[in-house]
């Protein structure tokens, strides 16, 4: 009985399988000087007029990392996500020795190897051996490890027939996939990977995606930068938010997942509706914004299949008096602009009731759509004595559907060639054979 | 194996990352070597070719005279093949963090790995080069002395140590000062007239021209197969000098490289 107790408190506490931590970040600050309207890079002038001058009226001091501090332990699989721009990359760059912070400092106890770009070092003159020993050289493998492991890097790769061509004359496919398969079979104790994923056709992006779910259950610690929630979402049980150079959550991943789309600014604040000159109707009414919220009720740009959704509008009448019963529909597209389906109140026998400023809702329940990235459009109108438009535009918000549970069987659904996700059920049953 | 990463106190050597990083070094070298003479069609015969054909150039303008007892062909091949050593080994030592930053910018290695290997890169050709420089020796009969041996290998030394130090002095300056990118060619081509390549230049400047290492390093050559005496205050001035740009380059570089891959 005791022991199972001290079995269930192993679980949680991950401090007692092991004492320290791997990883140990502690108050990184990164600052970079931005240098307005000059050259990239110095001049010997500028820096000997610099001398004479007094400094600092050019440079602005930005902190690309400010007082980042978290742990992490041995096997754990963590996912760093945020905003473009947000610093993840730099602290990347810091943990792989790349650049060292301005301040702060990392224990590290163990050997880590970072992929923050496919192919680093290939030169497009070498043939795809060399430059697999090359890559494996550059990203700190021993030649006896890549010898020991070059069947393999090439059986995944699938490149054994051009082996000893020049990589000048590989399509750029087959570089990018050599390129992972040398970076798959590093070995180091933690490894650093940055949107590595972002490219490659469907399959392989799948066998990549494998091949580290597989790194990540042989216990090596893993530490993922990813714009793509699903990847995250699959490969780590825990996730860093960083915004503005600051940790803004760190717990779980699905936790830090959903605040990482309350996080985005939805369309709303970056178009004001009420502004734009691209719409029809008659003007009586007009949409001012739109936004949407999740089960929580927080402001969202982003969900996962399966969730629930409310989409809000705000209608404005121009004329405070104004007061009448309308249809109102949303309409969602796919990138291609391909109708997806629409939400019109007139399915549901339904109008809105109109006057002054009025919030419209709607609700659902259970979000079909498939991962990618949607557009939708707004229409306010009237058929009763003939077909009156009253307000309408086109691409009024954009938002992401990520890889989600759909049907509650503990496994995310990606994408794959399907728009929708449709709750169902298989049965079966035997019938016996005619004597 | 435990380390830290923090914002950077002291210089160090590190020769321990280096020499954990050994393998890298032989493939920076080969790689180079390798796509130097790629899809050429005489491929490594061209690191002989250049100091032939400058050697003739040499001595259509210049020769006809033996200088320091030497036949003007075999003294301007001499100089040649080990100025060369320096002349590209220091351009390339010098351009090399700019040339290879996108590999900076995304891996983590001992960056002093770059310039060493472009040095290395050079002293192979050296090699190739010395191949052809023997049967000019045989052929025009030049009494070569037991020395020879320690005389080239030292004077080869004294020239890798000035072309690391000033190399990777001028390419952790080229990474922050792109300046240094039209200094350099100019640098070379300019130190060639004050080295006794092609001429040995007047006697009473030569106090000052010693400082330049290159100028010892190949009198130091040829003294193994010529009759001039060997000047021994001139040979201490350039050791010192190579020391000291040795020294110079790399207290610099490893002091800047840390920032290498915010300025690439």
């Amino acid at each position: 009985m005791g022991y199972i107790i001290l079995e269930e408190l192993k679980a949680i506490l991950p401090i007692w399988h092991n004492m320290k931590p791997i990883l140990e970040i502690k108050n990184i600050r990164k600052k970079f000087d931005i240098v307005h309207n000059r050259q990239p890079y110095l001049s010997l002038r500028d820096s000997m007029a610099a001398l004479f001058k007094q400094s600092g009226s050019t440079a602005e001091e930005f902190y690309a990392l400010d007082d980042i501090s978290f742990n992490v332990n041995e096997g754990e699989s963590i996912g760093i996500i945020g905003k473009n721009g947000a610093g993840k990359s730099t602290l990347l760059k810091i943990l792989s020795k790349i650049t060292p912070p301005t301040s702060g400092s990392i224990i590290s106890r163990g050997r880590v190897a970072s992929l923050l770009e496919v192919g680093t070092g290939f030169h497009p003159e070498l043939t795809g051996r060399e430059n697999i020993f090359l890559n494996g050289s550059i990203l700190g493998m021993k030649q006896k490890e890549v010898k020991s492991k070059f069947d393999e890097i090439v059986d995944f790769s699938g490149t054994e027939k051009f082996l000893d061509t020049p990589l000048k004359h590989f399509s750029s496919g087959m570089q990018l996939r050599l390129a992972f398969s040398v970076a798959a079979f590093l070995e180091p104790e933690i490894l650093v990977i940055d949107e590595v994923l972002a490219v490659g056709d469907a399959e392989f992006q799948k066998k990549c995606l494998g091949k580290m779910e597989e790194v990540g259950k042989s216990g090596k610690t893993v530490l993922f930068v990813s714009h793509n929630m699903g990847a995250v979402l699959r490969l780590c049980s825990r996730a860093v938010l960083i915004n503005e150079g600051k940790i803004v959550a760190d717990s779980d991943v699905q936790n830090v997942i959903s605040q990482y789309y309350t996080l985005n600014e939805s369309v709303m604040d970056q178009v004001l509706l009420s502004e734009r000159k691209d719409r029809k109707g008659n003007g009586k009414c007009k949409f001012q914004k739109v936004w949407f919220t999740n089960k929580e009720g927080k402001v969202v740009n982003g969900f996962q299949s399966g969730d629930y959704v409310e989409i809000n509008a705000l209608v404005k009448a121009e004329d405070p008096n104004f007061e009448r019963d309308l249809y109102v529909s949303v309409s969602f597209c796919n990138a291609l602009n391909e109708r997806m389906f629409s939400l019109g109140s007139g399915l549901l026998n339904k109008k809105v009731h109109i006057n002054g400023l009025t919030e419209v809702k709607w609700i659902i329940d259970k979000l079909q759509l498939a991962p990618g990235e949607y557009m939708g459009d707004l229409f306010l109108f009237e058929t009763i004595g003939g077909y009156d438009m009253y307000d309408m535009m086109e691409q009024v918000f954009r938002f992401v559907v990520d890889e989600g549970d759909f049907h509650h069987s503990g496994q995310l659904q990606s994408k794959g060639r399907d728009m929708f996700f449709v709750e169902f059920d298989v049965t079966s049953r035997q019938i016996p054979l005619n004597k | 194996m435990e380390y830290e990463i923090k914002p950077q106190e002291k210089i160090s050597l590190g020769l321990k990352e280096l020499w954990q990083y050994r393998e890298l070094f032989f493939f920076f070298t080969w790689r180079d070597i390798k796509v130097k003479y790629k899809q050429t069609v005489f491929g490594f015969a061209w690191a002989v070719f250049q100091p032939l054909l400058m050697m003739a150039i040499f001595t259509v303008f210049f020769g006809g005279s033996s200088q320091e007892g030497l036949p003007y062909e075999v003294f301007s091949l001499s100089g040649l093949i080990l100025w060369n050593v320096f002349s590209t080994g220091l351009s390339n030592a010098g351009n090399s963090m700019v040339t290879n930053a996108n590999i900076i910018k995304k891996i983590y290695f001992p960056r002093l790995i770059i310039p060493i290997s472009a040095v290395l890169v050079s002293l192979f050709d050296f090699v190739m080069a010395f191949i052809i420089f023997i049967p000019f020796l045989i052929y025009y009969h030049i009494h070569v002395s037991l020395l020879f041996p320690v005389m080239l290998i030292v004077g080869l030394l004294i020239t890798a140590v000035s072309t690391f130090g000033v190399g990777s002095l001028l390419a952790a300056l080229n990474i922050k000062y792109r300046d240094f990118r039209y200094v350099i060619p100019f640098m070379v081509q300019a130190m060639l007239f004050l080295t006794p390549v092609i001429k040995t230049p007047p006697d009473r400047w030569k106090y000052i021209l010693a400082v330049n290492p290159m100028y010892s390093a190949i009198e130091l050559f040829r003294s193994g197969f010529n009759d001039k005496p060997l000047e021994y205050n001139l040979l201490a001035i350039s050791i010192t000098s190579a020391i000291l740009f040795f020294v110079i380059g790399l207290y610099y570089f490893r002091r800047t490289e840390s920032y290498f891959a915010d300025l690439a």
